[in-house]
């Protein structure tokens, strides 16, 4: 930079100064639009009731995290979104879980259509006994897809989404079963992305994983966000913290606060929360 | 929940360790309390050995610094604290370049007492010592309002600061007359003026550390407002 140049005056964009005086307030996070509104939701294991009056609102294109200790009905309420919990004999659940305004708890409810909306990735990767190609198009093949052409496409778009696919693109015909836990994970993630759903669930996906990987799939998470919804279920606070944009924290089967990331982990409102994030649970 | 809650941390190290940090902090505001209450009187008494022994011991206000702010970064970095540790350690950074800027203002005050003590006394001082009393009670408070967690406490000290701010400009208009009267007495009169300033710098740290008191409990910010809030 010559001297003429660094004595031009820097461009910059200051916010105008009103007409009395006063300097205009930072933009404030525009509102998100809502994708799923969970409403006075229930749920009981037989007698066990694990999740009561349970409400909260999931933000469109942003990553929202359930935090709280063990037992505390995070996970129960991760997988009442996409009506995992049918799965179990012996429970029932009351309110409703609006996505996209349609409640999901009607008996109406096509699950299998439901789940290819709101997809899932579980704390232990459990890619399919077949090679990575076939583990990734899986789900559109049980729906009768095969033009090639378009599986190669969708296996190079969902593998480079899920960040693996430099990794992976020279062998793709390769077991899945061969390649490191981080990568398992990450092509559980392309499995789950090849269907296009609008939101991914995921419950505790780094906490069997190494800090390098765990980090790479925290950098898939921003990324993926510019896409789909994200709902993590996670016992790491600090990885809460770092991926999401909401936090909900639940105890005891209560959602005790929920709010902003930022808020939540430097001045939350509730005495509990505080606690549990400065770790002083006694 | 409330039953089976302690406000212990289940890491006792730590919670050593943020009590050490609180403990050093009290400890240099303790000190630095003590340099602008004997700067003052070095200034009235027209001792200049006090002077020296206050601008020898800000060494170990500075070195208080370093070792506090360490301590700070010690406990981000191995405990990624949140919530009211977070406001709690990130206040302590803060507090501490205030009491070492305080520190530095009660050296400011021995130089120019020692500059001042080579010529005649020009008056009598009885608004600078009233200031000085106001500026350390003030210290005193926001650090009381620190160890106890009382916004209220901090929020007077904050108040308190205007009367600072008009007994400044009483002491201006003041020095001003004796310069305008008699040219020859502009060296020291300006050197009074300075001393002014500089107590009224010391309680706008006093104002900074109170109002960080306030976010440090209350998780909000008062800063920058044009006007006080009646409570927090």
């Amino acid at each position: 930079m010559n001297l003429q140049e660094s004595l031009e005056p820097r461009q910059i964009d200051f916010p105008a100064i009103k007409a009395d005086g006063a300097v205009p307030q930072a933009n404030t996070t525009e509102l998100a639009k809502t994708i799923i509104e969970v409403d006075d939701v229930n749920f009981y294991y037989g007698d066990k009731h694990a999740l009561k009056s349970i409400n909260v609102t999931i933000s469109e294109k942003k990553a929202t995290a359930f935090i709280g200790p063990s037992g505390c009905g995070k996970t129960t309420l991760l997988r009442c979104l996409n009506r995992m919990n049918d799965l179990i004999v012996n429970t029932r659940v009351t309110g409703s879980i609006n996505l996209d305004g349609k409640n999901i708890n009607e008996p109406s409810t096509d699950v299998i259509q439901l789940r290819r909306r709101v997809g899932m990735i579980f704390q232990k990767w459990n890619p399919f006994p077949k090679s990575i190609y076939e583990n990734v198009i899986y789900g559109l093949r049980i729906v009768g897809i095969s033009n090639r052409h378009y599986l190669d496409e969708v296996v190079e778009k969902s593998l480079r989404r899920a960040a693996l696919w430099d990794e992976v693109k020279d062998n793709l015909h390769k077991s899945a079963a061969d390649m490191s836990g981080g990568q398992q994970q990450r092509l559980c993630i392309a499995r789950a992305m090849a269907v296009e759903p609008e939101v991914l669930l995921m419950d505790e996906p780094c906490s069997a994983l190494d800090p390098i990987s765990t980090a790479k799939i925290e950098e898939l998470i921003h990324e993926l966000k510019e896409t789909f919804t994200i709902v993590i279920v996670t016992h790491n606070m600090q990885q809460a913290a770092r991926v999401s944009d909401y936090t909900a924290f639940f105890y005891l089967g209560e959602l005790i606060e929920f709010g902003e990331t930022g808020k939540l982990f430097t001045a939350p409102e509730k005495r509990q929360t505080e606690d549990y994030i400065t770790g002083r649970f006694g | 929940m409330g039953e089976t809650m302690t406000t212990e941390h289940t890491d006792k190290r730590y919670e050593e360790e943020l009590t050490k940090l609180r403990e050093e902090i009290l400890y240099m505001g303790g000190l630095v309390e003590d340099q602008i209450q004997k700067a003052v009187k070095s200034l009235v008494d027209r001792d200049s050995d006090l002077c020296n022994i206050i601008i020898e011991r800000d060494h170990e206000v500075n070195r208080l610094d370093v070792n506090i702010d360490e301590l700070c970064i010690k406990l981000l970095a191995l405990h990624q604290p949140a919530g009211r540790d977070l406001r709690f350690i990130t206040t302590g950074l803060k507090i501490t370049t205030d009491l070492e800027r305080i520190g530095d203002m009660a050296v400011n005050i021995c130089e120019r007492a020692l500059e001042l003590n080579q010529e005649p006394q020009l008056k009598p001082y009885i608004d600078i010592p009233r200031m000085a009393r106001i500026s350390q009670r003030m210290i005193r408070e926001s650090l009381d309002a620190f160890v106890r967690e009382d916004t209220d406490l901090a929020l007077k000290v904050c108040k308190d600061d205007d009367e600072v701010d008009n007994l400044n400009v009483q002491i201006f208009r003041e020095t001003l007359t004796f310069m305008l009267e008699n040219p020859q007495t502009i060296s020291r009169a300006t050197k009074i003026s300075s001393i002014s300033k500089y107590l009224e710098r010391i309680a706008d740290h006093a104002t900074n550390i109170a109002e960080m008191v306030i976010f440090m409990v209350k998780g909000k910010s008062i800063r920058h407002m044009k006007e006080l809030p009646p409570s927090v």
